[in-house]
């Protein structure tokens, strides 16, 4: 009897292990999400300093006549100091330097993008929320602590004296953080937005998809129905089954050694980027290409055949519509591991820091993942959120085509 | 009487193994021609060599002459297009295009190139629908999916696919053994109706079929063909012992 | 432009596909006779002889745009000594000439402060180099269109006069679709000889400088050194002799990997196992796709997850415990690798157990075994070639996998078998040699085409190997 216990105790602690397994593993999917949005959420929004600003004629060189070309070339730097001694009275050098710090270093854009849009404000005093720096945006969302010795902050006491009076007149607000998604990547946390990045991506998916889809999809055609089932075949299906589980590293190294080096294509561009993505991506398209063509039934083609339909007839009127839905979720899959790929785009130079927004696949620009990589290399404590919230956009991109290739399972996918 | 489809010391291999022996076989021109026999005998094998539905397969090769209106259907100047356009086809299991019922019926007409108008097609579809005695149970959902039709019906949507490329020869292969026995009738009705205008030959692994429907019938038996005939002769008085084994049901 | 064009290509190849379509039902209504192909044919053929020329020009111009730049920009007559230049000194020199192409062609006076600091700062033949250049790029622009435009309806035109009624254009385009989707599946191959031909080829030119012995044998690894190396003649293997020593970096990648196995292997394992045998379908269903989700996840998140709280994490605990446990530690890179990994050991560990046929199951409760003990008796030995190739699948995968390492684990190479102990991977060291100057001629670039050799070779190898266990497997239960 004893030993009955002792085997039933046996099978009970083996199905507790099996549960430990199944729970730890959901419980870093949760870690790792609740982990990544409670650091990102913050990036959304962005601190900002109530400040009155009184449009001096004599701290522009311009004024209200002034043509719209002739405001965005002028600089605004004199106004935005001029502001910070209209807010804050006799100031030392020291102290002024110190107040310029808190606000952002791209006080003199705001001043003037407010300008352009209001020219009748000149000789007036409007009061604006103007942008915080990131240093001061992290002390006021407590990402960093206050209570350090001085030499440990990035933000000083003086700065922190006039931050408490700030609050105490309920000056500092918040503000939704439009700039993450209108800008491109800067050296100031607080302007840097994501759209560069994801605009690269954007073009190098496209390029990914041109290429491998119909490229794909043709070889599929090609290996199911018109060779002879033989060697070559073998080998083919050999060769692309092992190109599936070459690293994606590897393919990047084929981007640089080969359209870099030998080919001569330009470093940094989603052009190139994209190519790489899309060499790594087709092995993957050509497998669920093949299946879903191998899914359509021979009958089908026998009956095409048998009313005198030539072969390429028979697969481009029958066969290949019938397998498009699974062949469309195949692509769908490999783009969106394409998207998430990080090492191919390092490997062909899109980890560069670029401010401006690419405007096609052959100007120079990073991708949504490279971003991500750069941000949380960067040593500023301001970028970490950043990093964050990048990977939240990634991640939704990631779930919506992985959604989208579920339903188009779901709804179109002919079943035999 | 003519015959439409002559054939002579007709050889098949699959690969190493050798499917039909040495087979001499003539088909007359607007007669239903059963060929029977237990399964795996060949039948359906050389019944597909008639419109070179072999060449799908890639090991099958076919030695041997076979001859439609005298001329050499494996010869190099023939078209196989050309030829499955004057040979059609009926499938054992219903196999419609999962296209409206329009579609498919249209689709050979349009690969041929029969007409580039818009009416004339609809009265080519609607005349191949009457014939298969289809048109009245689908004239209100032509645009439906074939596929959305009961296993009868799309049978006979098959047959009207063949009839509308205007075939001479239609071979079909055990069209109604997917089928129940009500819409077996049906088929078996329309095809003693469309040897009026059309040469049918027909495998079939029942005998009640055979004798029902056709006018010759040969008998197969492991890649040979043991006995032609008139179907009353073969079913009555056949000259082979093999034969009367198979038809009073000794085998098969 | 270049896209306007592209589009206007294809807006004309529409075009040409009615204009070959009409011609020939033209034909056929005059001469009221069947044509020998149908209409639409000759459509489509017109649309492949336009199309094709065109597409291959463009493609052509695209790639070799830049290279055309600076054959036409940097001529000897304006810097004559060019010949001299570095590759990088070049680089900058075009950088600057292209920046300044976009401005140089504006009035002073419009020009922005920084814009203008640029044109005092250039020279004069570098403003010429620009003007060039910026009169280039119309030139290039307008010829594209040109091309597209004016070529394809050129070659439309005149071979549309060949259509007649007895041409039979059919078999024609067939062939031209049959070889596209054949050279679609060429491509797919070469892309295997790419990979494979890129890394040889840029390998055995590291191998001029640095001794094949002293690569995969030598125990230290200096990729610095070769900063003094400009060219292959002047080399001195020894200089290089303790540069580049393979051997820590592949401890190193199988020390990461070996903590990400001993993760991933028990509770992948554990996972597959309860969700297999013991699991209701409905807790399967959702748990299955959960853990999947590991697998979709993008590694760089990994990385910034191991390398901001796993390793912080780590360190401290190690602190509070009396254990030095550095910030770069091969532990919290092969932690996170691990939990990566997961979904790769439990979905296809799944998939073997479940394929293990019930007889063999139900034999052995039949005796009275309990359910653990036919997992442990029956089942796992039956599946165990299977795991076991699902094993070696998910380490290929811990060998190549690169963000994680690169962002949680340490750059400097440390011959350890130690987890706490900072570790470099191959991985690792690829991206580190590429990222600033690429090179092409100097050890520090190539060294990285190497090691990704050594890293194909190693993960192809273990792929082999799991699918012949799979596949041995497979034929056993089917």
């Amino acid at each position: 009897m004893s030993n009955i216990k002792k085997r039933l105790s046996a099978e009970r602690r083996f199905k507790f292990y099996g549960q430990v397994g199944v729970f730890l593993s959901l419980l870093f999917v949760s870690l790792l999400i609740i982990k990544i949005f409670s650091t990102g959420s913050g990036a959304f929004f962005r601190t900002t300093i109530e400040t009155d600003i009184f449009f001096d004629p004599e701290l522009m060189n311009v004024d209200q006549n002034s043509s719209d070309k002739e405001i965005s070339r002028a600089s605004f730097e004199k106004l935005a100091d001029g502001v910070i001694d209209f807010n804050f009275k006799n100031l030392s050098e020291d102290e002024f330097i110190k107040i310029r710090e808190m606000y952002t270093r791209r006080f003199d854009y705001q001043l003037r993008d407010y300008f352009l849009k209001n020219k009748e404000v000149i000789n007036n005093t409007v009061t604006l929320e103007i942008s915080a720096s990131s240093d001061l945006d992290q002390i006021v969302k407590g990402n960093y602590p206050r209570n350090v010795p001085e030499s440990q902050r990035k933000i000083n006491d003086y700065q922190l004296t006039i931050l408490d009076e700030l609050t105490s007149k309920e000056k500092i607000g918040s503000t939704f953080n439009f700039w993450f998604f209108t800008n491109g990547d800067s050296r100031d946390p607080e302007t840097a937005g994501i759209l560069g990045a994801i605009m690269g991506s954007l073009y190098a998916l496209m390029i990914c998809l041109v290429f491998s889809f119909p490229i794909g999809l043709f070889a599929s055609v090609y290996l199911e129905e018109f060779t002879k089932p033989g060697k070559m075949t073998d080998l083919i299906e050999v060769n692309i089954n092992n190109l599936a589980a070459v690293p994606s590293i590897v393919f990047g190294l084929l981007g640089l050694g080969m359209l870099i080096g030998v080919f001569n294509m330009p470093f940094q561009v989603p052009l190139v980027g994209g190519l790489t993505l899309g060499f790594m991506t087709l092995p993957t398209i050509i497998i669920a290409c093949r299946s879903s063509l191998r899914a359509v039934p021979p009958s089908i083609r026998h009956g095409a055949l048998a009313l005198g339909a030539t072969k390429v007839q028979t697969t481009f009127h029958h066969v290949v519509p019938l397998a498009l839905p699974g062949t469309l979720t195949g692509t769908i899959i490999g783009m969106a591991q394409a998207l998430g790929e990080t090492a191919p785009l390092l490997m062909v130079g899109m980890v560069a820091f670029v401010m401006e927004i690419p405007g096609g696949p052959l100007d120079p620009a990073t991708g949504l993942p490279s971003q991500i990589y750069l941000w949380s290399e960067s040593a500023e404590r301001g970028f970490i959120e950043k990093t964050s919230a990048g990977i939240m956009l990634l991640l939704l991109f990631l779930i919506v085509m992985n959604l989208a290739a579920i339903l188009i399972r779901r709804k179109v996918e002919v079943k035999w | 009487m003519v015959n439409i489809i002559s054939t002579k010391n007709v050889n098949v291999h699959y690969g190493d193994k050798q499917a039909i022996n040495n087979i001499s076989l003539d088909f007359m021109k607007n007669k239903v021609t059963a060929l029977i026999g237990p399964s795996g005998c060949g039948k359906s094998t050389f019944l597909r060599c008639l419109n070179r539905m072999n060449d799908v397969i890639e090991i099958c090769k076919v030695e041997g002459q076979i001859y439609m209106n005298d001329t050499d259907i494996y010869s190099n100047e023939i078209e196989v297009e050309h030829l499955r356009e004057k040979i059609g086809m009926v499938f054992q299991k219903p196999n419609p295009f999962p296209k409206s019922i329009f579609d498919n019926v249209a689709y050979g007409p349009r690969i041929h190139g029969f007409t580039d108008k818009k009416n004339e097609m609809d009265e080519i579809v609607v005349t191949a629908l009457k014939k298969a005695g289809l048109f009245e149970e689908v004239k209100d959902r032509l645009d439906d999916l074939g596929t959305s039709l009961s296993g009868g019906q799309q049978q006979r949507l098959c047959i009207a696919r063949a009839i509308a490329v205007k075939p001479e020869v239609i071979l079909m292969d055990e069209p109604c053994s997917a089928l129940d026995p009500i819409a077996t009738s049906i088929i078996e009705e329309l095809i003693t109706e469309l040897k009026e205008s059309y040469t049918i030959i027909i495998v079939t692994h029942s005998m009640q079929q055979a004798a029902r429907v056709s006018d010759k019938t040969a008998f197969f038996h492991l890649g040979n063909l043991i006995e032609e005939g008139d179907t009353t002769k073969i079913f009555t008085k056949p000259d082979n012992q093999k034969t009367n084994d198979y038809i009073t049901g000794r085998f098969g | 432009m270049q896209y306007l064009a592209l589009l206007l290509l294809f807006a004309v190849s529409y075009g040409f596909f009615y204009f070959g379509k009409n011609r020939a039902l033209k034909i056929k209504f005059s001469n009221n006779a069947r044509l020998a192909s149908l209409p639409d044919y000759y459509g489509y053929f017109l649309v492949l002889i336009v199309l094709l020329p065109s597409l291959l020009i463009w493609f052509f111009l695209l790639i070799y745009k830049p290279t055309f730049e600076e054959m036409y920009v940097m001529t000897p007559t304006l810097f004559p000594d060019l010949a001299n230049w570095s590759d990088s000194k070049l680089g900058l020199i075009l950088n600057k000439i292209t920046n300044l192409s976009l401005i140089v062609n504006i009035p002073e006076v419009d020009l922005m402060k920084g814009q203008l600091s640029l044109l005092n700062m250039s020279s004069e033949s570098e403003k010429i180099a620009a003007k060039n250049l910026a009169s280039f790029d119309s030139i290039y622009g307008w010829s594209v269109v040109v091309v597209f435009i004016l070529l394809p309806i050129i070659i439309g035109l005149l071979v549309s006069r060949l259509i007649n009624q007895k041409l039979n254009v059919q078999p024609l385009v067939e062939k031209i679709i049959i070889n596209i989707i054949r050279l679609s599946s060429i491509i797919a191959i070469l892309i295997t000889f790419g990979i494979f031909f890129s890394l040889i080829f840029e390998a055995i030119k590291f191998f001029q400088f640095v001794n094949f012995m002293d690569f995969f044998f030598n125990t230290s690894w200096n990729p610095n050194r070769a900063w003094v190396i400009s060219s292959a003649e002047t080399v001195d293997k020894e200089v290089l002799k303790d540069a580049f020593g393979w051997i820590p970096l592949l401890t190193g990648t199988l020390l990461v990997g070996s903590v990400a196995m001993f993760v991933a292997l028990p509770l992948g394992l554990a996972s597959a196992i309860y969700l297999a045998e013991y699991a209701s379908p409905k807790v399967r269903d959702i748990a299955k796709p959960i853990i999947e989700i590991l697998a979709g996840i993008p590694t760089v998140v990994y990385g910034f997850f191991a390398a901001l709280t796993l390793a912080p994490m780590l360190k401290q605990f190690g602190d509070s415990v009396g254990i030095n446990i550095s910030a770069e530690s091969a532990l919290a890179a092969g932690l996170a690798m691990g939990v990566m990994i997961i979904p790769f050991v439990s979905s296809l560990s799944d998939d073997v157990i479940r394929s293990v046929p019930n007889p063999l199951r139900e034999g052995s409760y039949a005796l009275g075994a309990t359910k653990s003990e036919t997992i442990k008796k029956v089942i796992l030995p039956a599946a165990l070639p299977g795991v076991m190739g699902s094993f070696l699948l998910a380490i290929s995968r811990a060998i190549g996998e690169t963000m994680i390492v690169v962002m949680a684990a340490s750059l400097r190479a440390n011959l350890t078998f130690n987890p706490l102990e900072p570790a470099t991977t191959i991985t690792t060291q690829i991206v580190t040699a590429l990222i600033g100057d690429v090179e092409f001629t100097n050890p520090k670039t190539l060294v990285a085409f190497a090691l990704g050799l050594t890293l194909f070779v190693m993960t192809l190898i273990l792929n082999v190997i799991a699918v012949v266990i799979v596949r041995k497997y497979r034929e056993k239960y089917e």
